[in-house]
C-alpha cells in the first residue's frame, strides 16, 4: 500500500517536472526572456511536490502508532490496569491483527484487534487523501506562481544545498546514535553496580547475574564481585600486546623493505599481496585460529611438556597480529616514502650505508608517523571481535600466561548479547558498559593517532 | 690502523646485509602466512563441493504405501513413504537385528523419505516396481568416504559403528556409493544435519543486507562528500563533521552492532534478525569509507574543469552536478564497492542484532529473518560435527570468491573509466 502510494507520488513528481518545463517553453515561445533554464521550472515544481509529501509522511510515521495506541487503550482506561499490562494488551492486539498471535484469545482482545484493523485502515486511507490533496494543492499553487520573471534556479539550488548539508549530518548523527545507545544503558548499569567495583573488581562472572527470578526485587548486594572488569581489560590489552608483538616487527620491516629496498617489480607484486591479508574477513581468521593454530600450539606444547590451552591467548593474539601486519606495513611504507629525499642524500653523502641511513636518519624522521600507524594498529587489535570470540576463551581469567585462555571486552559483549536479551537486566547493561569503555579507549587512541599522523604530514608537505 | 678500518667497514657491510635480510624475511613471513592460510582453507574446503550418495534399490510397494489400486497423482503425493524407505534400507542386510536396522537407517540423511518420494513423482510408472535410488549419505559416512574421518579410532569414540562401516564397505565394493557435485550446498538453507546444510539462506541474507546497505550508504555518502568537498564553508562546524567521519572510520565494528541493538531494535522496534536491520547497521559502518573515497575522487578532478564551467556562466551547483560529480564517479564507485566488500565480510555487528538465528528457510525479502555468509561461517564453526568443518571452509571459499570479484570489479572501474589528468 505504502509502496504504491510512494510510486504514485514519484510519478506525480515527474509529471510536475514535465508541466513546469512545458510552461517554461510556452513562456519562451512568447519571446519573453526566462530567468532560468526551462529544466529549473520543472525541478521547482517537482520540489513543491516532494516537500509536502515528505512532511506528511514523516508526521504520519511519528504520530500514527501512538494515536492508534491511545485510541485502542482508551477502552481499557477505567479498568485499573497498570502501564505494563496495558502495553502487553496492545502488543497482543497487534499480534492478533497480524494473525501471529499464539495463546488464549479473549473477546476483549479480539474486539480490540478488530478496532485496531479498522483504525489502521482509516489512518491509511486518510493518509492517501491528505497526501494527494496536499501535493495537488501545492503543485497547483506553484504552477500558477511561476512566470517569466519568477526566480526558480535559486530556490532549487538552495533546496539542493540543504539536501547536501543534511546528508553530511549523517556522520554526526551516527556518532550521536552510538553515544546515545551506549550511555543510557551504561548509566543504568552503574546505578546497580558501583563504578569502583566495575573498574577495580577482579571477578567477572556475568552468568551469575542470570540466575535470578524475574519476580525477585533487584538486590545490588547479590551482584557484588560479579562485574569486576579488571580481568577483561587485562585480557584485552594482553591479547592486543601479543598481536602487536607479531605485527610490529613483521609489519614495520616489510614497510621499510618495500619503501627502501624493494625493486619496482617486487613492490608491485608484494604490496597488493600483503594487503590481501587486510581484506580477509575477520571471521575467517577466527576459524583459522580456532581450528588450526590453537590445536597446533596445543600439540606443540604437549610435545615440549607444556600445558597449553586449546584456546590460548597466544593463538588468538598471534593470528590477530597477522591480520594487523598489512595496516602497519602499508601505513609505515607511506610514511617512509614521504620522508624527503634530501635527508637520504645527505646521509649517503656522509658515507653511511643504506641500513645506517634508515636506522639513524629516516626512522627518527618518520617516527611520529610510524607511532601513529602502530596506535591505529593497537586500536584495531582492541576492537577486533571475531578472532577472540572464536579462538580465545570465554571465561575471564586474570593471567599473564600466554598459554592460558583469557577473554576480552569484545568477546564478552558477544557472549552476553548473543541470543535473546532482556533490556533492563544488569547483565545486558554490562555489555553496553563494556561497549562504552571500548568506544572511549579506541576513540582516544584514534584521536591521538590521527593527530600524530596529521602533524607529521604537515611537517613535510 | 688500516686493518682496523677494514674490519669496521666489513662489520658495517655485514650489518647492512643483515638488515636487508630482516626486511626480506618479514615480507617472506607475511606472504608465508597468506599461503598457509589459503592452502589450509582450500585443502579442507574443496571436498565439500562433492557429496556422497548411496545407491539403494527401493521397492515402490503400493501396499506398504497405503495406496489403493489406480491411485491418482494426488494420492501418490499424499502416500506414506516412510515404510518403503525403511524397508529399502533394511534390505541392505536382511539378517540385521533391531539395533542394526536402526543403524542402517542412520546411514542416510533423514531426508531419505523425501528423496524416494521425488523419484516416484518423477515417474509414477515405477509404482510396484523396484528401482535404484540415490540417497544422501549421512555426513559421517560422507566424511569417511572422503577420507576425512579417522577409521582407526576405537569404536566408542566414533560416530560411525563398525557395523555401519562393514555395510558401507560392501556398498563401496559393489560400486553402490557415488560422489557427485554437491548442488544442494548452494540450493539448501541451513540445517542441523551437515549433509543437508547449504548456504542459500545465508547467501540471500548477505545479498539483501548489502543491497539495503548500498541503497542507504551510497546516496547519503555521495551527497555528504559533495557538500564537504564543494560547498562547505571553512568553519568549525565543517571541521567537526570531518573529525566525526575520520573517527567513525576507526570505531570498532562491534560498537555499530551495539548501536543497531540499542537504537534500531530497542527504540525504532525494527524486526530482529532481518537483513533490513543488518543492512542499516552496515550502512552506518560503510558510510565513512565511501565518504572518504568520494571526497578523494572529487578532489582529484582538476580545478580547471570547474573554472571552465564557471566561466561559461554555469552556477556552482550546475558546475558540480554536471561536470565535477560525473568525472569523479569512477573513483567513487570503486570506493563504494570496496566499502561494500568490507561490509560483506563483517560479522560481529550482525551477531548482535540477532542475525545468528537458526534459519532453515530461504528469505524472500529483507524483512525475513536470515543469516549472512560470514555469520554462517561462525555458526558452522561453532558446531561440533565434523561434517561442518569442510562446510565452513567451502563457505569461506564462496565468501572469498565474492570479495575477490568485487575487488577486481573495483579495480576495473578505476582503471577503465577514471580519467588521468596530467
Amino acid at each position: 500500500m505504502n509502496l504504491i502510494l510512494f510510486t504514485f507520488i514519484v510519478l506525480l513528481g515527474f509529471t510536475s517536472y514535465y508541466f513546469g518545463r512545458k510552461k517554461a517553453y510556452t513562456i519562451q515561445s512568447t519571446k519573453k526572456r526566462l530567468t532560468a533554464l526551462p529544466q529549473f521550472y520543472g525541478y521547482y515544481l517537482a520540489i513543491w511536490c516532494a516537500i509536502p509529501a515528505f512532511i506528511i509522511f514523516s508526521l504520519w510515521a511519528i504520530f500514527e502508532p501512538s494515536i492508534v495506541k491511545l485510541l485502542i487503550l482508551s477502552d481499557y482506561s477505567n479498568q485499573g490496569y497498570l502501564d505494563d499490562e496495558l502495553n502487553l494488551i496492545y502488543e497482543k492486539t497487534k499480534a492478533l491483527s497480524r494473525g501471529q498471535f499464539t495463546g488464549e484469545i479473549t473477546p476483549f482482545i479480539e474486539a480490540s484487534a478488530e478496532k485496531y484493523l479498522s483504525l489502521r485502515s482509516i489512518a491509511q486511507s486518510s493518509k492517501v487523501v491528505i497526501v494527494l490533496s496536499a501535493i495537488i494543492a501545492s503543485v497547483a499553487y506553484a504552477y500558477k506562481r511561476i512566470s517569466s520573471n519568477s526566480r526558480t534556479r535559486e530556490p532549487v539550488e538552495k533546496f539542493l544545498n540543504a539536501v547536501l548539508f543534511t546528508a553530511s549530518l549523517a556522520a554526526i548523527l551516527t556518532t550521536v546514535g552510538i553515544v546515545f545507545s551506549l550511555i543510557f544503558q551504561t548509566i543504568d548499569f552503574f546505578k546497580v553496580i558501583p563504578l569502583f567495583d566495575f573498574v577495580f573488581g577482579t571477578h567477572w562472572y556475568p552468568a551469575k547475574a542470570f540466575v535470578r527470578d524475574s519476580s525477585e526485587a533487584l538486590d545490588p548486594t547479590m551482584y557484588s564481585d560479579t562485574f569486576g572488569a579488571v580481568p577483561i581489560f587485562a585480557g584485552t590489552f594482553f591479547i592486543a600486546f601479543i598481536a602487536m608483538c607479531v605485527a610490529i616487527p613483521i609489519g614495520l620491516m616489510s614497510g621499510i623493505y618495500l619503501a627502501e629496498y624493494a625493486s619496482i617489480k617486487v613492490r608491485q607484486y608484494a604490496k597488493p599481496l600483503i594487503e590481501i591479508l587486510a581484506g580477509i574477513p575477520t571471521v575467517v581468521y577466527g576459524f583459522f585460529a580456532a581450528l588450526t593454530v590453537g590445536p597446533f600450539l596445543k600439540e606443540l606444547g604437549t610435545s615440549m611438556g607444556l600445558e597449553v590451552s586449546a584456546e590460548s591467548a597466544l593463538a588468538a593474539g598471534g593470528v590477530m597480529g597477522i591480520m594487523i601486519i598489512p595496516f602497519i606495513s602499508s601505513l609505515s611504507d607511506d610514511v617512509i616514502t614521504s620522508v624527503p629525499q634530501s635527508l637520504r642524500d645527505g646521509s649517503y653523502a656522509m658515507g653511511a650505508t643504506k641500513s645506517e641511513t634508515i636506522k639513524r636518519v629516516i626512522f627518527p624522521a618518520a617516527l611520529p608517523g610510524i607511532v601513529g600507524s602502530i596506535l591505529l594498529g593497537v586500536s584495531r587489535a582492541i576492537g577486533e571481535t571475531m578472532i577472540v570470540v572464536m579462538a580465545s576463551g570465554l571465561a575471564a581469567n586474570l593471567t599473564l600466561n600466554p598459554l592460558e585462555s583469557t577473554s576480552t571486552i569484545t568477546a564478552q559483549i558477544v557472549v552476553i548479547l548473543i541470543g535473546d536479551q532482556a533490556f533492563g537486566d544488569p547483565k545486558t547493561q554490562a555489555a553496553f558498559a563494556l561497549g562504552m569503555s571500548l568506544f572511549l579507549v579506541t576513540l582516544c587512541l584514534n584521536i591521538v593517532a590521527l593527530r600524530v599522523v596529521k602533524r607529521y604530514r604537515e611537517k613535510y608537505e | 690502523m688500516n686493518k682496523n678500518k677494514e674490519q669496521l667497514l666489513n662489520k658495517r657491510y655485514k650489518a647492512e646485509q643483515r638488515f636487508r635480510l630482516y626486511g626480506q624475511s618479514a615480507i617472506f613471513m607475511a606472504l608465508l602466512f597468506l599461503t598457509i592460510f589459503i592452502f589450509k582453507i582450500f585443502s579442507t574446503g574443496y571436498s565439500a563441493f562433492q557429496k556422497t550418495w548411496l545407491i539403494v534399490p527401493v521397492n515402490f510397494d503400493a501396499e506398504l504405501m497405503m495406496l489403493d489400486e489406480n491411485p491418482t497423482k494426488q494420492d501418490i503425493e499424499d502416500a506414506d513413504y516412510y515404510e518403503i524407505a525403511l524397508q529399502s534400507m533394511w534390505n541392505l542386510d536382511p539378517n540385521a537385528n533391531e539395533d542394526q536396522q536402526n543403524q542402517l537407517k542412520r546411514m542416510v540423511s533423514y531426508f531419505f523419505e523425501r528423496e524416494i518420494k521425488q523419484e516416484l513423482l518423477k515417474d509414477t510408472n515405477l509404482l510396484g516396481k523396484t528401482k535404484e535410488v540415490y540417497l544422501t549419505a549421512s555426513d559421517d559416512l560422507d566424511q569417511v568416504f572422503k577420507g576425512n574421518y579417522p577409521r582407526d579410532l576405537p569404536e566408542d569414540q566414533r560416530r560411525v559403528s563398525d557395523y555401519q562401516l562393514k555395510i558401507f564397505d560392501q556398498l563401496v565394493a559393489n560400486g553402490k556409493v557415488e560422489s557427485k557435485f554437491n548442488i544442494s550446498f548452494f540450493t539448501n538453507a541451513d540445517s542441523r544435519e551437515a549433509e543437508l546444510a547449504g548456504i542459500a539462506s545465508s547467501f540471500m541474507g548477505s545479498i539483501f543486507s548489502i543491497l539495503v546497505c548500498l541503497m542507504i550508504a551510497f546516496p547519503v555518502a555521495v551527497l555528504a562528500a559533495i557538500y564537504l568537498e564543494e560547498f562547505a564553508p571553512k568553519n568549525r562546524f565543517t571541521d567537526f563533521i570531518e573529525v566525526n567521519i575520520n573517527n567513525l572510520a576507526a570505531v570498532p565494528s562491534i560498537v555499530f552492532g551495539l548501536l543497531g541493538l540499542g537504537v534500531l531494535l530497542a527504540i525504532f522496534q525494527l524486526p530482529r534478525s532481518t537483513p533490513l536491520v543488518g543492512g542499516i547497521t552496515l550502512s552506518l559502518m560503510t558510510l565513512p569509507t565511501i565518504i572518504i573515497a568520494a571526497r578523494a575522487s572529487l578532489k582529484a578532478v582538476p580545478p580547471s574543469i570547474r573554472e571552465a564551467a564557471l566561466a561559461m556562466g554555469a552556477s556552482r551547483m550546475q558546475t558540480t552536478m554536471h561536470h565535477t560529480v560525473p568525472l569523479s564517479m569512477p573513483g567513487t564507485l570503486s570506493g563504494t564497492i570496496i566499502g561494500l566488500a568490507q561490509a560483506l565480510g563483517e560479522t560481529a555487528p550482525l551477531i548482535l542484532i540477532g542475525m545468528v538465528a537458526f534459519v532453515n528457510t530461504i528469505p524472500g525479502s529483507p524483512m525475513d529473518p536470515a543469516a549472512s555468509l560470514p555469520v554462517q561461517i561462525y555458526i558452522w564453526a561453532e558446531s561440533a560435527e565434523r561434517g561442518f568443518v569442510e562446510k565452513v571452509s567451502a563457505c569461506i571459499m564462496v565468501l572469498l570468491g565474492f570479495l575477490i570479484i568485487m575487488n577486481l570489479f573495483a579495480q576495473i572501474i578505476r582503471h577503465k573509466f577514471e580519467k588521468k589528468w596530467s
